[in-house]
């Protein structure tokens, strides 16, 4: 019978994905001009903020997709953990850089959001400090990634790491609005929408946001497909030598 | 109330063969994520002691880990009762802070025995008791370290080159202990390159278990990475 | 399981065991902070619960390679791991060892160095409680880090990396309680929470440590 687990096969993986990767990178592509460009420049300016709330359809995105990306690692972690599939272990893996760099963007975004509003780059605020501490967990899983030789237990490794960190990095959201209070404005979307900003805002976001989403799939599934490759080379290195 | 019929049937019918202690089945080991060996079979039972041969690097130090349980085996089954392996590797696991006794008190400690006499008097060591490991040399601190298998009170020992700088005399009284172990309902496995002088010992070459060449029925010596990826 | 840590304790306070080091290590650190500072008072009595915490964390760090380094090295790790003890519970009896030889020398010690710093005297009862209630929590999340990098050469700084991140949450709740503690005010929330951090770290970590020991062992 078919199952989802067929396409943890390696090869499966490869013919499907590959398959796929031109269509998302389509996609992404369409969504983030779409939503960009009608962001930038087809939205009005706010009324307080200026055009500065404009660098929103970058910073929303980039730091829902941060979090998401370590969600999608903890999964595959616990997949590889439980179902022992390698794809899943390599994808855990691809996925830390790319949402390593969407936590810095998200970073760089609100300090140059920032700045302009609250008059100062950094905040101690715990929206941003638990962003900031998110960096250091992507650094930390990659580090140990990188420190291991064997694949396998690199793999065994990074997920036990992934499980216990998530569970220090709620932990940590929670200490730090504890901690302060924060300045941060609270979270702009949510799906009972009568809090939401206005549609003007909302259409193009929503567009971005599906483009990031879709970026960090393709980047992902790329990624992903390079470090099968490695794999595959690592293993007809060993092959060439027994022989 | 009726009897039930249990499944296990009895079929040694009241005779006691000598018990299988140990029992391997196509086993295959990795060391790293390399195959390194295939199919490998055998079986030891009380009283037995088999000994391990083939050159360096053709697994025996893999082939003795996965016996202990620190490496998972890639394929096959070992069947052995749980508890029952008694593993000393090339180190010695000595801390040389403490004295021979106190090395080998914490070590009968973790293994519930109580008596550290017998160990200390098969490797002579009654003399060194109050040394620090630090102070001794290497085949001093060898003996101490297979001194420790006798207060495990396990049956399978599974020794790696246990011989490593021993001088013929020692290599006699370990032989000796493997004698008494074995002679008592134990059994051993014994990965050596030199002649041990147990009399009733059996030899198992590994070579041809070697994972040379990849076999047709299993391509992929459990990487799933060595077969095509398109 | 008890000889395991009487024997930890034992080559501890033996000659070469490393006792007392990140003792002299905090001293070391409460003694530099006010020259990077300044010395004045008011300054320092604000920044000492901090500083306090800070230190007796970068101490605790110091010390976590050796908890499993050495056993690795000399195979006792593998004996260990063939013993009839449960890895989880070496990994429990290692961050008890690390703790006693460790964390509580620094709590004993930081009333001192809080002295030194000009703790506001309300200040002292809410350290040596979020010490003692916080520093088993630095050893239990260290032993887990330890286990993760005990197969890797000069693993140490990986070591700091992976645990560092970990240690927020204590931190934040720990220096917390002084702070209050210091203004006078009641401390007993965030000693709760932290109280419940490390008995949240002391019930799971030791299994993600014994898991992450097995994958190294193998």
């Amino acid at each position: 019978m078919a199952s989802l687990w067929e396409y943890a096969n390696p090869r499966k993986f490869m013919t499907v994905s590959g398959a796929l990767l031109p269509w998302v990178w389509g996609i992404a592509a369409v969504c983030l001009v779409g939503g960009l460009v009608w962001g930038f420049f087809f939205t009005p300016n706010d009324f307080r903020q200026g055009s500065t709330v404009k660098i929103i359809y970058v910073h929303v995105p980039s730091a829902i997709m941060a979090v998401n990306a370590w969600f999608m690692m903890l999964i595959t972690s616990l997949i590889w953990l439980i179902r022992r599939h390698h794809v899943s272990a390599l994808a855990a893996k691809a996925a830390a850089p790319v949402g390593m760099v969407f936590t810095l963007i998200a970073l760089l975004t609100g300090a140059i959001w920032g700045q302009p509003m609250w008059g100062t780059w950094w905040e101690w605020d715990p929206r941003l400090t638990s962003f900031l501490i998110l960096f250091l967990f992507y650094l930390g899983y990659m580090a140990l990634w990188e420190a291991v030789d064997n694949p396998d237990a690199a793999a065994d490794l990074t997920a036990v790491l992934c499980l216990v960190g998530t569970v220090f990095a709620v932990i940590s959201r929670y200490a730090l609005v504890f901690w302060n209070q924060g300045l941060h404005q609270g979270a702009t979307l949510s799906l009972d929408a009568e809090q939401n900003i206005a549609d003007v805002f909302w259409y193009p976001l929503i567009t971005a946001l599906a483009g990031f989403g879709f970026l960090f799939l393709a980047l992902v599934l790329y990624r992903t497909r390079t470090e099968i490759r490695a794999r595959r080379l690592k293993a007809l290195i060993a092959q060439e030598r027994m022989a | 109330m009726r009897e039930s019929c249990h499944l296990p049937l009895d079929l040694s019918m009241g005779y006691r063969w000598p018990a299988m202690l140990l029992s391997v089945t196509d086993l295959s080991c990795a060391r790293g994520s390399a195959q390194v060996l295939a199919g490998v079979g055998f079986s030891v039972a009380e009283g037995e002691a088999l000994i391990l041969r083939g050159p360096n690097g053709a697994g025996k130090t893999t082939l003795l880990r996965t016996l202990a349980g620190l490496t998972p085996p890639l394929a096959g089954r070992i069947d052995c009762a749980p508890d029952a392996i008694a593993y000393a590797g090339h180190a010695d696991g000595l801390k040389a802070q403490l004295t021979v006794e106190e090395n080998l008190r914490f070590w009968a400690g973790a293994f519930a025995a109580r008596d550290i006499a017998p160990a200390l008097d098969a490797f002579d060591l009654h003399p060194l008791a109050d040394r620090r490991a630090g102070e001794m040399s290497a085949g001093q601190k060898r003996r101490l370290s297979l001194a420790r298998l006798l207060v495990t009170g396990r049956p399978v020992w599974c020794l790696d080159e246990p011989t490593v700088s021993l001088d013929v005399e020692n290599v006699g009284r370990f032989a000796r202990a493997v004698e008494g172990h074995i002679a008592a309902g134990g059994a051993a496995v014994i990965a050596t390159h030199i002649d041990l002088g147990l009399p009733n010992a059996r030899t198992l070459d590994v070579t041809p278990f070697m994972a040379k060449r990849l076999r047709s029925d299993d391509p992929f010596g459990g990487d799933p990475f060595a077969e095509r990826v398109g | 399981m008890l000889g395991l840590l009487r024997r930890d304790l034992t080559l501890a306070f033996r000659a070469g065991g490393g006792f007392g080091l990140s003792l002299a290590f905090f001293l070391i650190f409460a003694t530099l902070v006010p020259f990077g500072v300044g010395p004045e008072t008011m300054v320092l009595e604000t920044i000492a619960p901090g500083i306090l915490w800070l230190g007796a964390l970068l101490a605790c760090l110091l010390s976590l390679d050796r908890i499993f380094q050495l056993d690795w090295e000399d195979g006792t790790l593998d004996l260990l791991a063939t013993a009839p003890v449960p890895l989880e519970g070496v990994a429990a009896m290692k961050a008890l060892g690390h703790w006693i030889t460790t964390g509580l020398p620094l709590v004993l010690a930081a009333p001192v160095l809080g002295l030194l710093l000009n703790l506001p005297l309300p200040a002292y009862p809410w350290l040596l409680a979020s010490l003692a209630a916080g520093t088993p929590a630095l050893s239990a999340i260290g032993t887990f880090g330890a286990a993760l990098t005990v197969g890797i050469k000069r693993g140490g700084l990986l070591l700091s990396l992976l645990v560092l991140p970990l240690y927020v949450p204590t931190l934040i709740f720990g220096a917390l309680a002084v702070i209050r503690g210091a203004e006078g005010q009641d401390a007993t929330t965030p000693l709760i929470l932290l109280a419940g951090i490390t008995l949240g770290s002391l019930a799971t970590l030791p299994f993600a440590a014994a898991a992450a020991l097995r994958v190294n062992l193998r």
